[in-house]
């Protein structure tokens, strides 16, 4: 036989082959996919941010489909939208998200706090923090090296004056910022909420106002207007419940360091 | 040379000496490509292990049993692309079926594999070396292991220069290609072992 036939025999043979192997193969081992699976899956965002609570978008959905997850709201990067689209796919009747935004509880900038030393190394809120705990002369406050922001999927987060910013408008509220800080001075906080503690110094009042002369001193002079008992003072530090807060400024009008926003 | 001492010697020169990627350059797209986390550099290696054997075992049969008899040695090339091509989508559909938690592992890696040159030279190269069927499929493994190690201690590498600072024009890539070519120099230290373990 002529040996080009002979090639292109054996090769197309060869093909055919694998060809009928492979359409076999998808025929018999097909896995089914579950088709309410894929309804909710469409509507999620795909920023596989983890703002649900499950790994990625796939892991949420799953939940979803197979009954172990209820809520439709869970879905912080695509809010009330998403939240609208999956109640439809499930069945279910539509909840609002609750819309959360990262928050930083510091306001030292260059302004109001200095650093206790010069740091030359590398430039990372994570290595600085290593070093006898940070440069800065408050060693709870925002190092300002920027990790947050280098760990924001949205890109958020600026660093203004030394003091990491969240951009409420493009906040996701998927918490890796929360994460990323090694200070954990960023939290998830309502995005209504009115009032919000920009300090996280746990120093006696002198000692945190002669590092920084924004910071809580810890008085309780919030704690004692609040009318709802939204506020309390913890290790020199006022906190907030926004369960309880009304949002009625008392505590912001007493504030006298005007630490709460 | 018996055949247990061909086999560490295959075993050896495919993991140090002779390394896919950083002594033979080959497969440096996934590489580069894949080498910026651990885990994912993990799951490449896994990845690329498992379907480095198959193939050596299954194109080794091809061409001995079909292409020898028939006189077709020359089409190797083509045939083992087609061959691997098909491979890796057969394994992808049964993985799927049947080890759920392996296919969801390898993820995206698997697909990518059908065209990595590393694959097809394990292939080419078990064939010219006239390997038998043990020693193809011992080679396809470590040759697999091989390039799972450079992929892992590169990622250790790039995890460093994430955190450097190098002038601006060596920024990204250039900076990430000189370090892949010290890494490369540090396998070239392991030329002479091999001559003195199996010489």
């Amino acid at each position: 036989m002529n040996p080009v036939v002979t090639a292109v025999l054996v090769l197309s043979a060869i093909a055919l082959v694998c060809g009928l192997l492979l359409a076999v193969a998808s025929k018999f081992m097909a896995v089914p996919v579950d088709e309410k699976f894929a309804k909710i899956r469409e509507c999620l965002p795909g920023a596989n941010c983890g703002g649900c609570g499950y790994p990625g978008c796939d892991g949420y959905a799953n939940a979803l489909a197979d009954g172990s997850e209820e809520k439709t709201n869970k879905c912080t990067a695509g809010g009330n939208a998403v939240a609208q689209k999956l109640a439809e796919a499930c069945g279910t009747t539509f909840e609002e998200t609750a819309k959360n935004v990262a928050f930083v509880h510091c306001r030292g900038n260059c302004d109001v706090t200095e650093k206790k030393d010069v740091y030359q190394g590398t430039q990372t809120c994570k290595a600085v923090k290593l070093l006898y705990g940070g440069d800065g002369a408050c060693q709870y406050g925002c190092l300002g090296y920027g990790d947050c922001a280098a760990a924001c999927p949205e890109h958020a987060i600026r660093l203004i004056n030394g003091v990491a910013h969240v951009n409420p408008a493009a906040c996701i509220a998927c918490g890796q910022c929360v994460k990323t800080c090694p200070q954990k001075i960023i939290s998830l906080i309502p995005e209504a909420a009115v009032v919000k503690i920009a300090c996280s110094n746990k120093d006696k009042g002198v000692v945190a106002k002669k590092k920084c002369t924004a910071a809580c001193i810890g008085c309780g002079l919030c704690q004692r207007k609040c009318p709802n008992g939204a506020v309390t003072v913890v290790n020199n530090v006022a906190v907030f419940d926004y369960t309880l807060c009304t949002g009625c400024g008392a505590c912001q009008a007493a504030c006298p360091q005007k630490c709460i926003l | 040379m018996n055949g247990i001492a061909k086999l560490l010697l295959i075993t050896f020169s495919m993991i140090f000496t002779e390394n896919y990627v950083l002594v033979q350059f080959l497969g440096i797209c996934p590489f580069l490509g894949v080498s910026k986390k651990l885990d994912s550099s993990l799951g490449m290696s896994g990845a690329v292990i498992f379907v480095m054997t198959l193939a050596s075992a299954v194109t080794w049969l091809i061409y001995t049993f079909v292409m020898v008899p028939l006189g077709l040695e020359y089409l190797s090339t083509i045939i083992f692309i087609l061959v691997i091509a098909a491979l890796v989508q057969f394994v992808e559909i049964v993985l799927k079926k049947y080890m759920r938690g392996l296919y969801d592992a390898l993820g995206v890696y698997l697909p990518l594999i059908t065209t990595n040159c590393a694959v097809l030279a394990v292939t080419l190269l078990n064939i010219e070396n006239n390997y038998n069927f043990l020693e193809s499929v011992v080679d396809g493994l470590t040759a697999g292991v091989g390039f799972g190690l450079a992929l892992i201690i590169f990622s250790g590498v790039r995890k460093a220069l994430e955190r450097a600072k190098p002038p601006k024009c060596f920024e990204g890539l250039p900076i990430t290609l000189i370090a892949a070519a010290l890494t490369s120099m540090t396998f070239m230290g392991f030329v002479g072992i091999a001559d003195k373990l199996f010489g």
